[in-house]
C-alpha cells in the first residue's frame, strides 16, 4: 500500500469572473496522519475541497485517491470511494432525529420500510467504537453544538470514510468541547483513520496534527511538519508578513467611570432570564473583556446596553444618563458605538454598496451635505478615506458588501462604527470568522482606541482575544456575573475556563467594583 | 336548538361531511406533500381547478372514467412539473408563480370546455362516464354505521387509504425521509450524496397526483360534470387543512373532516330558518382561523432561523 492516500496534483481553479481561487495547488496527504490544511479566510481551503469533493469543477489537475483517479465523480460517488466531510455550518436536518441523519442516503432496508431497529443499532455502535456518545432517538434540534457535531462524525464514519475532511471544526466548540474532540479525532487516527483538519487557529494545529500545509491567495506556500515549525513561523507563512501574535500594549491609565450597569435583568421571548441582577463599570482608558461560553448572557448583555431590547429592569449608566430609556439614535449620539455579533444580520446590509453601509449612521450629519441636500462628492471623499484608513480590499466605494471577504466586510463595521468617534465601544464578537491579518487590524484599533481614553467593552467567545486585548475581564455564566478580575494578568486560561463553566462563582459584590 | 340537534345528528349528516371532506382531503394532503418537499403550495387551486376539468374531458374522449381519472392526474403532475421547471429552475417566486398558474386555470378551462363542449359554463352536454359510488359487503347492512360508511364514491375510500398509505411512506420509508430532508435542508441531502431536483420532482408527482384525484373527484363524484369555477377555494382550504394538522397525515385529515363539518353545516342550517349569509361565512371563517394558526406558526420557525 502507498504510503500517501490522497494526491492533489498541480489543481487550478478560475472562476468566471476571472478570481483565481486555486493556482497550481497540490497536497499530498499520508495516511493515518493529521493533516493541517491553513490559510486565511479566502486563501482557497474551501474551493480546494469543493474541488475534491467533486462540488465544484476544476481546471486542471489530478486528483488520486488510493490510486484511483478522482475525475468526473459526482459527490456521491466520491463518498463511497472513502471520503467524508465535517461542514463548518452543520449539514443535519433539524426536525429529525439522530439515527434518521445518520442514515439519510444510506437507509438499511427491510421489505420497502426502513430498518430502524437497524439503523439505531449501526448508530450505537459507532459511538461506542469512537467514543462518540449521542442518543439515536434524540431530536437534532433538542441538542447541543457540540453533540451535534459528534452526530456529523458519526454520519461520515457511518459511510465507511477513511479519509475524514473536518472544516474548522473547533470553531462553534468549547475549550473543554474542543479537548474532548481532539481525544476523538486521535482516537480516530489510531483506528487507522485519515483526517484533514482545517483551521486558522495555529495552536490546535500544533496540537494535534502531524503536518500542515498551508495556502495563501489560492497558492501553496508549503507544507511542512507541525513538530518542526514554530508558531511565529507559520503565521509568517499563512499571512506573508510577521503577525503579533501576542498584543503589545502600554499599562492601562483608567480614567473616571464612563459606564455604570446596576441590577440588570432581563427575559427573553421565551420567559427565560437571560440576564440576572448584572453590575459592573466601565472607565475610560480600560477595555473590558466579557468572557463565557456562547449562550449565557453575554450576546444579551451587549445587546440590551445598545437599546436592542424592551422591558430591562436596571439601570445603564452612561454619564449620567439611563440609556434603557433612550432610543438606539439617541444611544448613538450619546457616543456609543457598537460591533454586532452578527455583521450579515445587523452589522451590514450585504445587497448595497460600501457607501452607502459607511453612511447609514451618520446619514443626518452636515459634514456629508451641501446645503440641505446629501453630497456624493462629500460622501465619496469620505468613503475613500475610511477605505484608505482602515486597508479595506475592495475595487472601489460602490462594490457590493457581500462581495467582500469575511474579513473586509468587518473592516467596514469597524470603519463606520470607530470614525463615529465614540466614547464607549461595545465591541460584540469583533474578529469572529476573520482572517488572521484583519484579526490583527482591528485589535491594533480597538487598542489605539483605548489608549486615547476611550472606554470598551469587549464581548468575545475567542478566550485569546479576552486575554490578549483586555485590562480587565468579567466572566459570565448562566445570565451572572460568575467572576470578575481587575488586572487581566491575574487569571489564567485554565482558571477563567472554571469560571465559564460555572464550576467557581464569586461573590456579587466583587464584580460591582 | 332541537331542530339544530336533529338536523346534524343524522348518520345522513355525518354521510355528507364524509362527502364534502374528500376533495379537501385530496387537497389537504397535496399540500402536505409540498410542503414536505419544501415547495409552495399555492398552485394547489389551480392545479385542482385544470385537473377538475381534463377529468371529465378525457373521460369523454376515452368514454371511460379510469381513463378520465388517468387524464386528471397526468394534467396534475405535469402542472406540478410546471410549477417545479418554473421556480426550481428558472427560480421564480413560488408565490408569484402559484398566483399566476391559480388565474391561468380560470380561463384555461373556459377556454377549454368551450372548445370542447360547445359551452362556457359546463360540461353538463358531454357524456363523461363517473366514478361509480360502491356499496360495502357486511358493512352496508349495519345499521347507522353502514348508512355513514357504505356507500360513497370510490375516490373517497381512495383518500382514506392514500391517507394511511402517505403516513406510512413519509415516515417509515427511505423515499420519505429523503423528501422531508430535501425539503428542510436541501444543502444537507446533498453532502450525504442525494439528488436534490430528483426527489423534488418525486415530490412534485406526488403532490400532483393527489391534486389531480381530488380535480377528478369534484367533477367525476362530487357531480358528473366540470363546471366553471367548481373548485371555490377547496385548494386553499386543503392549505389552511394543511397547516391545521400541523403536516400529519392524521392531523390532516381530522383538520379535513372540520373543514367538511362547517361546509356540510352551512348547506343544512339554511334549510333552517337561520340567515343565509351568516350560515355561508362559517367555512371562510374556520379558514380565517385556521391560516392565522397557520401563519403564526410559520413566524415562529422563522423567527428560530
Amino acid at each position: 500500500m502507498e504510503k500517501e492516500i490522497l494526491k492533489m496534483k498541480q489543481i487550478t481553479k478560475i472562476y468566471g469572473n476571472g478570481v483565481i481561487a486555486n493556482k497550481d495547488v497540490s497536497l499530498t496527504v499520508n495516511r493515518g496522519e493529521i493533516h493541517a490544511l491553513m490559510g486565511e479566510n479566502g486563501a482557497g481551503k474551501s474551493t480546494l475541497m469543493k474541488i475534491l469533493f467533486g462540488f465544484e469543477d476544476k481546471d486542471s489537475g489530478e486528483i488520486l485517491f488510493d490510486g484511483q483517479n478522482l475525475d468526473g465523480k459526482k459527490p456521491a460517488e466520491i463518498i463511497e470511494c472513502g471520503i467524508g466531510m465535517v461542514h463548518q455550518h452543520f449539514m443535519l436536518v433539524e426536525s429529525l432525529r439522530v439515527y434518521e441523519n445518520v442514515i439519510l442516503g444510506m437507509e438499511p432496508k427491510k421489505g420497502l420500510s426502513t430498518d430502524k431497529e437497524a439503523a439505531i443499532k449501526m448508530v450505537k455502535e459507532l459511538s461506542e467504537k469512537y467514543n462518540l456518545s449521542v442518543d439515536p432517538m434524540a431530536k437534532v434540534s433538542d441538542i447541543s453544538v457540540g453533540l451535534k457535531q459528534k452526530v456529523e462524525l458519526i454520519k461520515v464514519l457511518a459511510r465507511n470514510a477513511r479519509l475524514l475532511i473536518l472544516d474548522e471544526p473547533t470553531a462553534v466548540l468549547t475549550p473543554q468541547e474542543t479537548e474532548e474532540l481532539f481525544e476523538q479525532l486521535l482516537l480516530l487516527k489510531k483506528n487507522g483513520h485519515t483526517i484533514i483538519f482545517i483551521s486558522h487557529k495555529i495552536k490546535e494545529v500544533k496540537q494535534i496534527c502531524d503536518r500542515i500545509t498551508v495556502l495563501r491567495r489560492g497558492r501553496l506556500v508549503g507544507t511542512m511538519d507541525a513538530a518542526n515549525a514554530t508558531e511565529e513561523e507559520i503565521s509568517k507563512f499563512m499571512v506573508g508578513r510577521d503577525v503579533v501574535l501576542k498584543m503589545d500594549k502600554k499599562p492601562a491609565a483608567f480614567g473616571e467611570t464612563l459606564l455604570k450597569v446596576e441590577n440588570l435583568s432581563f427575559e427573553n421571548k421565551d420567559k427565560k432570564k437571560v440576564l440576572n441582577n448584572v453590575n459592573f463599570e466601565v472607565k475610560r482608558g480600560q477595555i473590558l473583556g466579557i468572557a463565557g461560553v456562547e449562550g449565557n448572557g453575554q450576546n444579551e448583555l451587549a445587546e440590551c446596553i445598545f437599546g436592542f431590547h424592551k422591558g430591562v429592569e436596571g439601570k445603564v449608566l452612561f454619564e449620567g444618563k439611563n440609556l434603557l430609556e433612550e432610543s438606539i439614535r439617541q444611544i448613538r449620539e450619546n457616543g456609543v458605538s457598537y460591533i454586532p455579533e452578527d455583521r450579515l444580520s445587523t452589522g451590514v446590509a450585504t445587497k448595497v454598496s460600501i457607501w452607502e453601509n459607511l453612511v447609514s449612521d451618520r446619514i443626518d450629519s452636515k459634514l456629508l451635505r451641501v446645503k440641505r441636500l446629501l453630497s456624493q462628492k462629500k460622501i465619496q471623499e469620505m468613503s475613500q478615506q475610511l477605505i484608505k484608513d482602515y486597508t479595506i480590499l475592495c475595487r472601489n466605494e460602490n462594490q457590493e458588501v457581500g462581495m467582500l471577504s469575511g474579513g473586509n466586510m468587518q473592516k467596514v463595521v469597524v470603519a463606520r462604527e470607530f470614525s463615529a468617534n465614540p466614547d464607549l465601544l461595545i465591541a460584540n464578537q469583533p474578529t469572529r470568522g476573520i482572517d488572521v491579518g484583519a484579526n490583527e487590524f482591528i485589535w491594533k484599533r480597538i487598542i489605539e482606541l483605548r489608549d486615547q481614553g476611550k472606554a470598551i467593552m469587549l464581548v468575545s467567545a475567542d478566550l485569546n482575544e479576552v486575554l490578549e486585548l483586555s485590562d480587565s475581564i468579567m466572566v459570565m455564566c448562566d445570565g451572572e456575573v460568575a467572576g470578575y478580575f481587575e488586572d487581566s494578568k491575574e487569571v489564567s486560561e485554565y482558571e477563567l475556563g472554571l469560571y465559564m463553566l460555572g464550576l467557581k462563582k464569586q461573590g456579587q459584590e466583587v464584580a460591582a467594583e | 336548538m332541537s331542530a339544530f340537534l336533529q338536523t346534524i345528528l343524522t348518520p345522513d349528516f355525518v354521510f355528507t361531511v364524509i362527502r364534502v371532506m374528500t376533495p379537501i382531503l385530496f387537497a389537504a394532503l397535496s399540500c402536505m406533500v409540498f410542503t414536505k418537499g419544501g415547495i409552495d403550495s399555492i398552485g394547489i387551486e389551480g392545479i385542482m381547478l385544470i385537473c377538475s376539468m381534463t377529468g371529465p374531458v378525457f373521460s369523454y374522449l376515452t368514454q371511460s372514467a379510469i381513463g378520465g381519472v388517468i387524464g386528471a392526474i397526468v394534467t396534475g403532475i405535469l402542472l406540478a412539473f410546471l410549477f417545479g421547471y418554473v421556480t426550481l429552475q428558472l427560480k421564480a417566486v413560488e408565490i408569484l408563480a402559484g398566483i399566476a398558474l391559480n388565474t391561468m386555470a380560470s380561463g384555461l378551462t373556459i377556454f377549454v370546455i368551450y372548445y370542447v363542449a360547445g359551452e362556457k359554463g359546463s360540461t353538463q352536454s358531454l357524456f363523461s362516464p363517473v366514478v361509480p359510488n360502491i356499496e360495502i359487503p357486511v358493512l352496508s347492512s349495519i345499521p347507522i354505521l353502514g348508512d355513514i360508511l357504505s356507500g360513497h364514491n370510490i375516490l373517497t375510500y381512495l383518500a382514506i387509504i392514500l391517507t394511511f398509505v402517505l403516513a406510512y411512506v413519509f415516515y417509515s420509508t427511505p423515499l420519505g425521509l429523503r423528501i422531508r430532508s430535501v425539503g428542510e435542508n436541501a444543502q444537507a441531502a446533498a453532502s450525504v450524496g442525494i439528488n436534490v431536483m430528483k426527489y423534488k420532482y418525486i415530490t412534485l408527482a406526488i403532490a400532483g397526483t393527489l391534486a389531480g384525484l381530488g380535480g377528478a373527484f369534484m367533477s367525476m363524484g362530487y357531480v358528473s360534470f366540470f363546471s366553471k369555477e367548481m373548485i371555490a377555494g377547496r385548494g386553499f382550504i386543503g392549505m389552511a387543512a394543511e397547516a391545521m394538522g400541523m403536516g400529519n397525515p392524521f392531523g390532516i385529515f381530522l383538520a379535513s373532516g372540520l373543514f367538511g363539518i362547517a361546509d356540510s353545516l352551512a348547506v343544512r342550517l339554511q334549510l333552517l330558518n337561520f340567515p343565509t349569509q351568516l350560515i355561508q361565512t362559517i367555512p371562510y371563517m374556520i379558514t380565517i382561523i385556521a391560516i392565522s394558526i397557520y401563519s403564526y406558526k410559520r413566524s415562529k420557525r422563522e423567527k428560530k432561523l
